[in-house]
């Protein structure tokens, strides 16, 4: 699902006024979370997802404002509107969350994901895995005579084409950091 | 006003400032230097108990019953984990409680020290909030920060970790004042919200509150509130395990407990009503039953302090988020200015319908032969204990349910009892912190005697005080409520739901130095209850009941409130069947 594509059920101005009642079509959503940069705050977030039994489908985190002492937390997670709206409730109750935002339904956002490929290869292959390299704007951020590795910066949807391409060409690893959003406008 | 002082020296401080008087505890090995200060001082009463378990549920005791912050100090490893089932007891009953655990030195943490445990680590999901200090410059702070978060919002536990060399080491000492905190939960309603509630109380043909533990948390305002809500509306009210005592049960508009063991009348308006006010309670599966049959036709209204309560369990119609105190103000206000409106002559009709099933009458029951049935006991305390000055806790099972509908509540603060969690083994120590609060007050645990045992090192604690607590076991020699649902659920194969061996309770009390009491016979009841209440200490009160009485009503699992197991004679074979024998 598009970002942009807000989907009935849920509403931007209401962290709980659902009226599709139990609608169970399940809804992607990308959440930025601020908190503070304290011991044991990730692993607060992380564990309502496990003991609550949400999914949590991408998770990126890092300092942000050095001098606050916040962190910004995203995280994909899927789920029916009435469980993401109660995720986004359950967050709120943590005590060093100072903000939840839902990026899905609170407008337009922009996502980036960074990816790096390593594909191992000669001859052909090679050469192939380069020009497609091109074609993503993909960086060559190392290389040997039989390898590469590659830097593909996008939507998650690029980097999984780009790894399509890759693996008949002799994909060996893949990292991803998983998704860094934010969202349009000011 | 800053002051240089020792970690240990800066709990006590904090704990002064914050207006603690009672503190429930027991030392160890990582806690010494603060019970050294408590030693050299006189403002902080120090309760040693006989577990640590003990120490949590005193505290949840003594919070319930005084509105206040609740205070426990136990030590490392062994001491936090043994606080655990407190803790998740207060996060699941919203009860404001400070716990203090001692850790292994900063420079040993991690590398599996004696007595060393991974405290906050553990406790986090059972706590609000919790720190670990590592810092003697940030252990006041933390602590004012975290009777802070403890009291404010929706209540709960939080739990501070001191290392032992930060309790020794000097830093500076941060006044409750220069406390900088950005936890500031909603306290006002959206006056849109609460002017729609209005606006459907003003035509609802059948509106009934709902009210719940939230009630009692609010403080004393909102209870008056709700009183005048109730008088001034004539509007129906029932309420959860949890809120009981909001609304007096001596009330007009009072329909009694609702919920699995609740009254006919109370879950027949849950189903039938049309408009539900619930305020402060959470739609706990006790009180639900099946979602899809719960009281179908109904406009629902939702007054929470959290919102996560808000569509958690069912989706509701008109959300308020805020201070049951705050919203019940604004709520009296703008019904006020529109001119005082209810549907009258639809409400009138309504209670001509409730009388109706108030007529089946049941909590019924016959007292007949030389058994005593626990409904009988607990009506005979009911009447013997209702003119005093009284304070009840309760372990958890039948006679948890059976003393919520026998025993009537005036008043919130009264009734302290394990809802959320179900945790046998509450009510002794919980009665010991409501007598530390209460030392004049008739403190009572009713008990079943399986529960009882659970936490029976207390008694201990009760001499050592002198703290008169009573504790009125009914004692079927039954896990009683295990019992009854192998009957209704397992072809009546009674799996290790029976209590053999158990100790003559009467030594047992003698053991201890308090006074021991067995009463068998129904006609002795009244004069061996009033020799319990007269006796100045002490009592263990061992009540020979009725073996297997069932406790009802009660909503079967996977049924509707419309469809409950009723009275004396009641068929249970089969009663719960299909997928409502997954639930619990």
């Amino acid at each position: 699902m598009s970002a942009l594509n807000i989907k009935k059920g849920a509403t931007s101005h209401s962290a709980y006024n659902l009226k599709a009642g139990y609608d169970d079509t399940v809804e992607r959503h990308t959440l930025a979370i601020l908190v503070e940069n304290e011991p044991g705050t990730l692993a607060r977030v992380i564990g309502l997802f496990a003991g609550r039994g949400y999914n949590i489908e991408s998770l990126t985190v890092a300092e942000t404002d050095h001098h606050g002492h916040l962190s910004r937390i995203t995280i994909v997670t899927s789920g029916t509107p009435q469980v993401i709206e109660q995720i986004k409730a359950q967050l709120g109750r943590i005590v060093p969350v100072h903000k939840v935002n839902d990026l899905t339904v609170e407008g337009p956002s922009v996502e980036r994901e960074l990816a790096l490929f390593k594909v191992a290869g000669k001859g052909d292959a090679r050469i192939e895995a380069v020009r497609l390299a091109d074609i993503f704007r993909a960086n060559v951020v190392d290389s040997t005579l039989e390898s590469f590795v590659f830097e593909v910066v996008g939507t998650s949807e690029k980097i999984d084409a780009f790894g399509e391409l890759m693996r008949p060409l002799g994909l060996t690893e893949v990292v991803r950091t998983g998704i860094a959003a934010l969202s349009r406008g000011a | 006003m800053t002051k240089a002082m020792t970690g240990a020296k800066m709990v006590v401080q904090a704990l002064v400032d914050q207006g603690v008087d009672v503190v429930f505890g027991y030392p160890g090995g990582a806690v010494l230097p603060i019970y050294d200060e408590i030693f050299q001082q006189n403002h902080i009463q120090h309760v040693l108990v006989r577990h640590e378990q003990g120490a949590v549920h005193a505290a949840e005791g003594y919070a319930r019953s005084t509105g206040k912050l609740g205070v426990a100090l136990v030590t490392s490893g062994p001491g936090a984990t043994n606080a655990v089932t407190g803790l998740t007891d207060a996060l699941l009953d919203s009860i404001p409680i400070l716990v203090l655990t001692g850790q292994v030195p900063t420079f040993m943490i991690g590398s599996d020290a004696f007595q060393e445990a991974d405290t906050v680590g553990i406790t986090r999901p059972c706590t609000k909030h919790n720190w670990l200090v590592k810092d003697t410059d940030d252990l006041a702070r933390t602590i004012h920060e975290a009777c802070h978060v403890a009291t404010a919002g929706r209540p709960g536990p939080v739990l501070v970790d001191i290392p032992k060399d930060v309790q020794f080491a000097t830093g500076t000492y941060t006044t409750k004042q220069a406390r900088k905190s950005h936890y500031s939960p909603q306290v006002k309603g959206d006056i849109t919200s609460i002017t729609d509630l209005v606006k459907a109380m003003e035509t609802a043909k059948r509106p009934l509150f709902y009210t719940g533990g939230g009630v009692v948390n609010s403080g004393d305002a909102a209870t008056q509130l709700l009183r005048e809500l109730v008088a001034a509306t004539n509007f129906p009210i029932t309420s959860t395990l949890m809120g009981l005592g909001c609304y007096p049960a001596s009330g007009d508009n009072w329909l009694g407990m609702l919920g699995m063991h609740g009254l006919y009348e109370a879950n027949m308006a849950m189903h039938d009503c049309d408009l539900m006010i619930n305020i402060g309670a959470r739609f706990d599966d006790r009180i639900t039953g099946v979602i899809e049959k719960f009281s179908p036709h109904s406009k629902k209204a939702h007054i929470d302090i959290d919102p996560s309560s808000i569509n958690k369990v069912i989706q509701v119609d008109i959300p308020i988020v805020g201070d049951i105190a705050h919203v019940l103000e604004d709520l009296l206000k703008v019904w006020k200015s529109r001119g005082r409106k209810t549907n009258t002559e639809g409400v009138s009709n309504w209670w001509d319908t409730i009388n109706e099933w108030r007529k089946l009458d049941c909590l019924k029951f016959t007292q007949t032969g030389k058994i005593i049935k626990p409904q009988y006991a607990l009506s005979r305390l009911e009447e013997l204990t209702k003119k005093y000055d009284r304070y009840i806790t309760t372990e958890v099972g039948q006679h948890q349910m059976w003393a919520a509908q026998y025993l009537g509540f005036e008043n919130p603060n009264r009734w302290m009892t394990s809802g959320g969690l179900g945790t046998m083994g509450y009510g002794t120590p919980a009665s010991i912190g409501v007598q530390m609060a209460h030392r004049e007050s008739l403190v009572i645990n009713v008990a079943g005697e399986a529960s009882w045992l659970m936490n029976m090192q207390e008694m201990g604690t009760a001499m050592q005080y002198k703290l008169p607590v009573k504790q009125f076991i009914l004692n079927n020699e039954r896990l009683g409520m295990v019992r009854q649902w192998q009957e209704l659920l397992h072809g009546e194969r009674y799996s290790s739901s029976w209590s053999e061996s158990l100790p003559d309770f009467v030594k047992l009390a003698e053991a201890f130095g308090a006074k021991g009491i067995i009463c068998s016979d129904p006609d002795d009841l009244d004069d061996a209850i009033m020799e319990m209440i007269t006796y100045d200490g002490p009592v263990i009160f061992d009540c020979l009941v009725e073996k297997h009485e069932n406790c009802f009503p009660m909503i079967p699992s996977g049924k509707a409130h419309n469809d409950m197991i009723l009275g004396e004679n009641a068929d249970t074979a089969n009663a719960i069947q299909g997928a409502g024998g997954a639930l619990v």
